[in-house]
């Protein structure tokens, strides 16, 4: 088990918090750091003085009752939450030491390298090949066997290649939402990011879908950092390394899913994972 | 089960299930009702197609009756169209190109802006902006033909000859213009209903991806909406083909044979209208070519709309 980092130049230039690594969970690099991150929607003040650092090759969870905050984070972290004109926001979040927010870090650049896969599958209403050819194409890769080569490897790496090889021409409204599902991670991995992230991305689908798309990002997990929203607790715990616990926009505690599971240090935390709110 | 409100409150009261059983009577009449509905709805839905029916019937007999006077390849292949001459010739090309051209025209300008202006409204524009632009695109869509062919030909007209000088007094180039314009909020708005059907998923699904906010609507928008925006090109189409005022005041009755937008030509609309407007004595020949040019003009817009069928069913994105 590799216990230091071995790039110590870049340790030096980014902020990674080393605190709470324990024997158990490997010192990874920090990907992402939020340091005093507020968010309004308007009056709604929706994100409170976050400080949170996602790591590498990691599974974060995020857990929560309903509008606590969860979706908001995330997609502040790809900064698709500035789709809403009326939102405000201060503090800094720096992936990989650059801050997302800066003007000259374009935002297409910071989507290319962290992938979202939503709730609810959204497919393009294109066929199979070219739902996950479109993010290559538009980087403008042309090559029709670089295409195929690229489609064949993600699907592989969402473990779909052999439901969908024999038909990567139908449309991908043809398959079941389990399916559909995969083929949004899938059209992730076929932009190669370094992170991932999950807005609840197995409350849509049946047991047998989900504990698929669980099993995957436990694969995922080896290549990429991956966040993931969940209101299941069971899913946290299962399949996540750390566990960050929002309640009204703030971060009650964040710590090793072990330790919140265990023994966690804020009574909320408690409450809410042994189910008395939420 | 009573409910349970009447029921603790008033114990005598009647339930909710006994004033449903008192109803049930007054409900008969209506219950022979609904089953007449749907014939009812039928022989309703019949008027518009027997109509049609009757029309292209009637379209058709006369039609014959014309092409027992003039041979059918005359007609379709003629140049030269002189239905008044002491030697009358009926080439029906002359009105063809005159429609296709004038259309074309039409389409060149409608296109485009129609489908910009609807990618803006639907993707770029804020809810303020929107709110500004579609009462005035409404505006623009109900004004009187007529005032669109005096605008063409008092106004485009005149502006048109200070670019090109050799443009006649009376020409295509500029009713079709205007045609244009006239189906520009007809292809905006039936497109920027199509685009903005498009689930706000897809969008978010391709910004994740690093999208730009073009490539969104190049690449995802546009390809979901395609065959809304191709029946609203379509829409446009049979629009400009069927337009008659615009084209019988600024492009004048020449019957010209001839591909220069520069010249009068005629439509075939507006040769329907010169005829109709004429004294046609009913049984001669000029009579009778009415209809076989309304017959063209029906199967010329029939033809577009069974395109449109198959393009949209052919490129459609199911979602
Ligand atoms: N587009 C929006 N406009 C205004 N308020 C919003 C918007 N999205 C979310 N909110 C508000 O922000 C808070 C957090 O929402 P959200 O991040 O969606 O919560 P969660 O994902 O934890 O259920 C809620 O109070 C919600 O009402
Ligand atoms: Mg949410």
């Amino acid at each position: 088990m590799s216990i230091v980092s071995i790039n110590d130049h870049a340790r030096a230039t980014r902020p990674t918090i080393v605190k709470d690594a324990a024997v158990d969970v490997a010192v990874r690099d920090v990907v992402y750091d939020t340091k005093e991150l507020n968010l309004w929607y308007g009056d709604v003040h929706a994100l409170k003085n976050i400080n949170l650092a996602i790591h590498e090759k990691e599974v974060t969870a995020i857990i929560g009752p309903s509008g606590c905050g969860k979706s908001t984070y995330l997609k502040t972290l790809n900064r698709m939450v500035e789709l809403v004109p009326i939102v405000r926001k201060t503090g800094s979040i720096t992936y990989n030491g650059r801050n997302i927010f800066d003007k000259v870090f374009r935002v297409e650049d910071l989507r290319t390298r962290v992938g979202m896969v939503f709730q609810k599958p959204n497919p393009f209403p294109k066929s199979i090949y070219e739902n996950i050819a479109y993010g290559p194409k538009i980087h403008g890769i042309r090559d029709k066997k670089v295409l195929d080569e690229i489609v064949e490897q993600s699907l592989r790496g969402a473990y779909i290649w052999d439901e969908v090889k024999d038909r990567l021409k139908d449309n991908a409204y043809s398959l079941s939402g389990g399916q559909q599902q995969r083929l949004c991670i899938a059209r992730c991995l076929a932009i190669e990011p370094d992170v991932i992230l999950m807005d609840e991305p197995t409350s849509a689908l049946d047991p047998k879908s989900t504990a698929k798309v669980e099993e995957l990002i436990q694969k995922l997990k080896q290549d990429y950092a991956i966040v993931i929203v969940t209101h299941n607790m069971q899913q946290a715990a299962r399949i996540s390394d750390r566990t960050a616990f929002f309640l009204n926009g703030e971060v009650v505690e964040y710590d090793k899913t072990a330790t919140i599971f265990s023994k966690p240090a804020d009574q909320r935390t408690e409450d809410y994972i042994s189910g008395r709110f939420g | 089960m009573p409910h349970p409100k009447l029921s603790t409150s008033h114990k005598s009261s009647v339930s909710i299930r006994d004033m449903i059983e008192a109803k049930k009577s007054s409900r008969q009449l209506g219950a022979k009702l609904e089953k007449g509905i749907p014939v009812i709805l039928l022989l309703i839905a019949l008027v518009s197609i027997l109509t049609t029916v009757g029309i292209v019937l009637t379209l058709f007999t006369e039609m014959i009756e014309f092409f027992r006077r003039v041979p059918i390849m005359d007609f379709f292949t003629g140049t030269v169209l002189k239905p008044l001459s002491q030697t009358p010739e009926f080439g029906v090309l002359p009105l063809i190109t005159g429609t296709v051209l004038s259309s074309a025209v039409a389409m060149a300008v409608a296109a485009p802006v129609g489908l910009m202006t609807a990618i803006y409204l639907s993707e770029y524009a804020s809810e303020r902006a929107r709110k500004i632009f579609k009462p005035m695109l409404e505006v623009l869509a109900g004004i009187p033909t007529i005032v669109y062919g005096f605008f063409a030909f008092t106004f485009v007209t005149p502006l048109l000859r200070e670019i090109i000088p050799g443009l006649e007094a009376t020409n295509i180039l500029s009713p079709g213009i205007v045609m244009g314009i006239m189906i520009i909020p007809m292809i905006a708005s039936l497109s920027e209903d199509a685009m903005r059907s498009v689930p706000n998923s897809m969008r978010a699904g391709a910004l994740a991806l690093g999208s730009t906010k073009l490539e969104v609507t190049g690449r995802v928008v546009i390809p979901a909406a395609f065959s809304g925006i191709v029946a609203s090109f379509v829409l446009g189409i049979s629009r400009a083909i069927g337009e008659t005022m615009i084209v019988t005041i600024a492009s004048g009755s020449s019957k010209n044979f001839t591909f220069d937008l520069t010249q009068s030509m005629q439509t075939m609309t507006a040769y329907i209208v010169e005829v109709t407007g004429g004294d046609a004595a009913a049984g001669s020949t000029i009579y009778y070519s009415l209809y076989a040019v309304a017959m063209t003009l029906f199967v010329f817009t029939l033809l577009m709309n069974v395109l449109a069928r198959y393009v949209s069913r052919r490129f459609r994105e199911e979602y």
